[in-house]
């Protein structure tokens, strides 16, 4: 058969979309695409992902040989120039010209830059491709303040990148008297200014620019008012320009404020040319979504294929991905009496503002707003678009019904109809998820991407993919699995429930009932330290010694060369003179190498074994404790001198810190945690770094989750402001026995919350909002915890069936292992260097 | 277990001095054992202490366990394995670990050197 030649310009994220559903419905199309930018279309939608560490590569939206493995031919760097309708060619900026028999548009947009004086200054820039970000990333690193005009969803999310970009400040600059003026009402505004408020973010409305400023680079804004913002640099963010110039030049018809006119079909004047994406105006409409592209995309294709389907508008629901601040909207947002009526939920105290529009006979949910928490967005959607009848109190959509459970959201999903539209970029229902996950063994939310190819656009529905997949394994009788090892047909958080019922007190209890096989030294630890979370026994006893790590089973960490260290607990890093004595003494008398470490206390190394028991019972005698320097539990609290002494600090962060410490010692988790109290901003604890950290504010404390050090450092999130100290040591509560009930084994707080669907969102929802209902049962153990605390080195000393494993040689207690070697160093002693 | 050569028997500790599903090291002359008791398939094992991965004294202090059936212990310091039945090193291209026969008489452990 003879292949009918299609040529599309614009190898963005729809000309690419085009691609993939006409190769994957048809082979009777020969395909040229011709793209302008340097490289394969990419995820534009999640661009600013780029200045977090996303490499143009990870953004690609195709593998190197997509195209040439499905015959289609890619020329990149290469503008078309013109198009010749009567021939049926292009013709490209490098010379290539081609016939066709059906061209397919797909040019996009380019940011509007409006015609202001100046606007051509150095440090003036839009937001649009890759390259943009590289400049910009480039620029800002001699820039101290930058400013966004613009405070549309684009707008913000390129000030929310210049914040990440460590500008000092960051200003937004809005013509129209509010923010998102496209989605959200006044009120909805004024919640989310103060919000991006108090990440830093500095917002002028009402702002109309007169000129830009300076000498080559751009100095400040100068506005209508007469009033300026100094700045050095600017993003222009003020709407989006179709890119019709090539349908201009060649007769196709536009419209009169851009874009290339289409019909139902996706059709300009010219039947064999069509245009999709951002470059195309519907129905009087530019769509600047993804979703409604990839419908364009899937209705040319049909076209091409013999196929009917029409375009028939779009919903333009959206959910801005800023980080920290919930913003939705969907629906008709803004409809109001006599057309509809409105309920209203505002929390000025966190922030929260909830609209919702509903029919005049309180049937049907027609659209609304959601502020500070997005939590319902994806529910909120399905109502509207499935036409769902509301409940007798609407308002419980966005309250929540009083007196409900956690189960209510997953209701929620069971209650669509399997043809809900669940990703409207990929065009993916309900029961075509569900189908993924009963029909074709999908059980893992990757799976589920993979097979249906359903929340690899915008990502909004993820959440929801994952309640569906939830709710479809539990209709086949399954639950979500991620197993121990071959010894244990269960994950982590299974096993600990089933210990917690069964009561299980040991390791072998633990196999027994519930594994099979003779364990391993995958199970053992993590086992042991389950048992260590859960009962708090003293880890060496019932037998459960000998499943230890052997850090935890000798309560010291192994160093090259076989001795170990000692490492007492200092809370806070605060000690007396006597007890830095008491340190001194013991380190003599034993021969030991000491370094404070980064941890703010000191470091013993190079015991022997069986002196460690001699070594502690003196510590404890002079009031030391283990400090679980070996442990998979709390290390350190490290605090900052705070307002004691210091003339900067705001509360007394040394106390602080001890209490925390003291609160949470010998913990276990599945893996260490640290914390640290900072007295204020300046925050000498280096708090954002730790598991958990607290910096002082004018009005109580700041608290930061999920911060970490090691190979892959990631600064904490802020999850509750200016909180007294109670509240902040309940939070603090809650998010450890979240994390010690959920985390998979050996996973920091940091990489937990990065695998944690809904992220930071969600966390903050589950630890302040008590989303699970969990909070008072987590609070209720940890108070178990906290009460039943020994210190587990003290009790070792003093019982002699442990005290006796300490010893070398089973046949010669007293007896130290001589092939313990050690040098000399600055008049201290190190380890011997490995042999091999 | 091999019992055609001349073996000398060792005796290294009471059955009680043992640590159970675990292992203690044991002095005989001037070399260093690891005895396990893996208590739970009611066996003995012995193998030389040493790890031949970086030469550390450290298999008795290690973690006793099972990959299917074969019995094997982890060395404390990386985690590399060795079968208790073997010696042979189970992740790969380590050297073997000498194993010796083990043997309980009245409440006694005896380890079993090659004359
Ligand atoms: C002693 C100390 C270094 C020093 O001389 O300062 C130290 C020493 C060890 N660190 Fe550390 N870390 C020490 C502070 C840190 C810090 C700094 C801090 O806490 O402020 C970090 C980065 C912060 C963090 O953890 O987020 C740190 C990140 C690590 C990591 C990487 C963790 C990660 O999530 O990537 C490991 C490996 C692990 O735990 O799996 C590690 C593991 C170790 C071990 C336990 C390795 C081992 O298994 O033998 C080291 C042995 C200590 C010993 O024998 O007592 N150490 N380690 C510090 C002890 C602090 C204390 O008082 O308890
Ligand atoms: C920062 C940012 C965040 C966004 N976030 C979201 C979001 O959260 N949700 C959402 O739904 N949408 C979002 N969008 C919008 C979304 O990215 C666009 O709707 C989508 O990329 C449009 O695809 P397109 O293919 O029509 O245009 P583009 O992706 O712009 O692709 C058009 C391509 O055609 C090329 N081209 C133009 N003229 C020619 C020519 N003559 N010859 C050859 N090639 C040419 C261009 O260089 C470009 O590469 C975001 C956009 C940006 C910039
Ligand atoms: S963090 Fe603030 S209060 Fe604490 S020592 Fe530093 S400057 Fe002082
Ligand atoms: S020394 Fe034993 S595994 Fe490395």
């Amino acid at each position: 058969m003879e292949q009918k030649r299609v040529v599309v310009v614009g190898n963005g994220m729809i000309g690419y979309k085009f691609c993939e559903k006409l190769v994957s419905k048809s082979d009777a199309f020969l395909i040229t695409v011709f793209g302008e930018e340097p490289r394969r279309a990419y995820d534009r939608v999640h661009l600013s992902e780029y200045f977090n560490g996303k490499t143009a590569d990870d953004l690609s939206l195709s593998t190197e040989n997509w195209y040439a493995e499905r015959n289609i031919t890619l020329y990149l760097d290469d503008a078309v120039k013109a198009i010749d309708r009567d021939q049926q060619t292009v013709r490209s900026a490098n010379g290539h010209v081609l016939s066709y028999d059906f061209l397919v548009i797909a040019t996009g947009s380019s940011a509007f830059v409006p015609d202001i004086p100046g606007i051509d200054k150095e440090g003036v820039f839009v937001y649009r491709t890759i390259d943009d970000l590289v400049l910009i990333e480039e620029y800002a690193k001699r820039a101290r303040t930058g400013a966004v005009m613009g405070g549309g969803l684009l707008g913000l999310e390129a000030a929310k990148a210049l914040m990440d970009l460590n500008l000092k400040e960051t200003h937004v600059v809005e013509f129209a008297p509010r923010l998102m003026p496209r989605q959200i009402d006044n009120r909805g505004s004024e919640m989310l200014q103060s919000k991006l408020h108090s990440i830093g973010l500095k917002i002028h409305l009402n702002m109309g620019t007169s000129s830009i400023e300076g000498d080559n680079c751009i100095q400040y804004i100068q506005f209508n008012d007469g009033t300026v913002l100094e700045t050095d640099m600017l993003v222009i963010s003020a709407g989006i320009r179709p890119r019709d110039e090539l349908a201009k030049l060649c007769g196709i018809e536009t419209g009169s404020r851009g874009g290339i006119l289409v019909n139902e079909f996706m059709q300009t004047n010219d039947p064999s040319v069509f245009a999709i994406g951002e470059c195309a105006l519907f129905d009087h409409n530019i769509y600047g979504l993804i979703a409604p592209g990839y419908e364009m995309a899937e209705v040319v294709v049909s076209r091409l294929c013999g196929i009917e389907k029409t375009f028939k508008g779009f919903d333009m629901s959206t959910k801005l991905k800023l980080i920290g601040v919930d913003v939705a909207s969907f629906g008709d947002p803004f409809t109001t009496e006599p057309d509809s009526r409105t309920i209203v939920f505002e929390d000025t105290h966190k922030g929260i503002y909830k609209r919702i529009n509903i029919s005049t006979d309180g049937k049907y949910l027609l659209g609304g707003i959601l502020i500070g928490d997005a939590e319902g967005y994806n529910m909120l959607l399905q109502t509207v678009n499935n036409k769902i009848l509301l409940p007798p109190n609407p308002e419980d959509m966005i309250i929540g019904a009083r007196g409900n459970n956690p189960q209510e959201q997953q209701a929620g999903v069971a209650g669509l109809p399997d043809e809900a539209l669940i990703c409207s970029c990929e065009g993916i229902t309900k029961g075509g998820i569900c189908s993924a996950v009963a029909d074709h063994g999908c059980e893992t939310v990757d799976a589920i991407k993979k097979y249906t190819k359903a929340g690899t656009g915008c990502g909004g529905c993820v959440p929801m993919i994952k309640d569906l997949m939830v709710h479809a394994m539990k209709m086949k009788g399954k639950y979500l699995r991620n197993v121990v090892c071959e010894h244990f047909e269960l994950s982590r958080q299974e096993l600990y429930d089933l210990i917690k019922i069964h009561q299980l007190k040991s390791y072998d209890e633990v196999l027994d009932g519930l594994g099979k096989g003779d364990g391993c030294e995958v199970c053992k630890p993590l086992v042991a330290s389950l048992l260590a979370s859960i009962w708090n026994d003293m880890i060496l006893r019932k037998g459960n010694a000998a499943a230890q790590d052997s850090n935890d089973r000798f309560l010291a960490n192994i160093q090259k060369g076989g001795s170990y260290s000692v490492v007492p607990r200092i809370p806070g890093g605060e000690i007396t003179p006597d007890k830095l004595i008491v340190i001194g003494e013991v380190a003599k008398e034993y021969n030991l190498y000491t370094k404070i470490t980064g941890g703010q206390r000191i470091d013993m190394f190079g015991a022997h074994l069986s002196d460690l028991p001699f070594i502690w019972e003196k510590l404890i005698a002079a009031g030391f404790e283990s400090g679980h320097a070996y442990g998979k539990g709390l290390r350190t609290v490290k605090s900052c001198v705070g307002s004691t002494w210091c003339r900067f600090g705001l509360h007394d962060s040394v106390s602080f810190a001890i209490r925390i410490e003291e609160r949470y010692r010998g913990l276990r988790a599945p893996h260490k945690f640290k914390s640290g109290v900072s007295g204020c901003i300046r925050e000498c604890a280096e708090a954002q770094s730790k598991d958990f950290g607290i910096i002082a504010t004018e009005r109580g404390w700041n608290l930061y989750v999920c911060g970490n050090g090691g190979g892959k450092p990631q600064h904490g999130l802020l999850l509750a402001t200016d909180i007294d100290s109670d509240t902040c040591i309940r939070y603090i509560d809650r998010f450890l026995m979240f994390y010690i009930h959920t985390a998979d084994p050996l996973t920091r707080t940091a990489t937990w919350l990065n695998k944690m669907e809904g992220g930071i969102d969600y966390l903050r929802n589950v630890i302040l909002n008590d989303s699970l209902q969990l909070a008072a049962v987590w609070e209720a153990e940890m108070e178990v915890f906290v009460k039943s605390y020994e210190c587990e080195w003290k009790a070792a000393v003093e019982d002699p069936s442990v005290r006796k494993r300490f010893n070398h040689f089973v046949n010669s207690p007293m007896e130290k292992d001589s092939s313990v070697k050690f040098e000399e160093m600055r008049g201290q002693k190190k380890a011997a260097d490995w042999s091999v | 277990m091999e019992m055609t050569k001349q073996v000398a028997w060792f005796a290294a500790c009471r059955v009680e001095d043992a640590v159970e599903n675990g292992g203690v090291c044991v002095k005989y002359h001037d070399q260093q054992v690891a005895l396990f008791y893996f208590t739970r398939r009611d066996e003995w094992y012995a193998t030389q202490n040493e790890c031949p991965h970086k030469k550390q004294m450290a298999l008795s202090r290690g973690l006793l366990g099972a990959v299917e059936d074969q019995p094997k212990i982890a060395c404390p310091f990386h985690k590399k394995t060795f079968s208790l039945k073997t010696g042979e090193c189970l992740n790969g291209d380590e050297c073997a670990i000498t194993t010796y026969p083990v043997r309980v008489e009245n409440g006694m452990v005896y380890i079993g050197f090659n004359l």
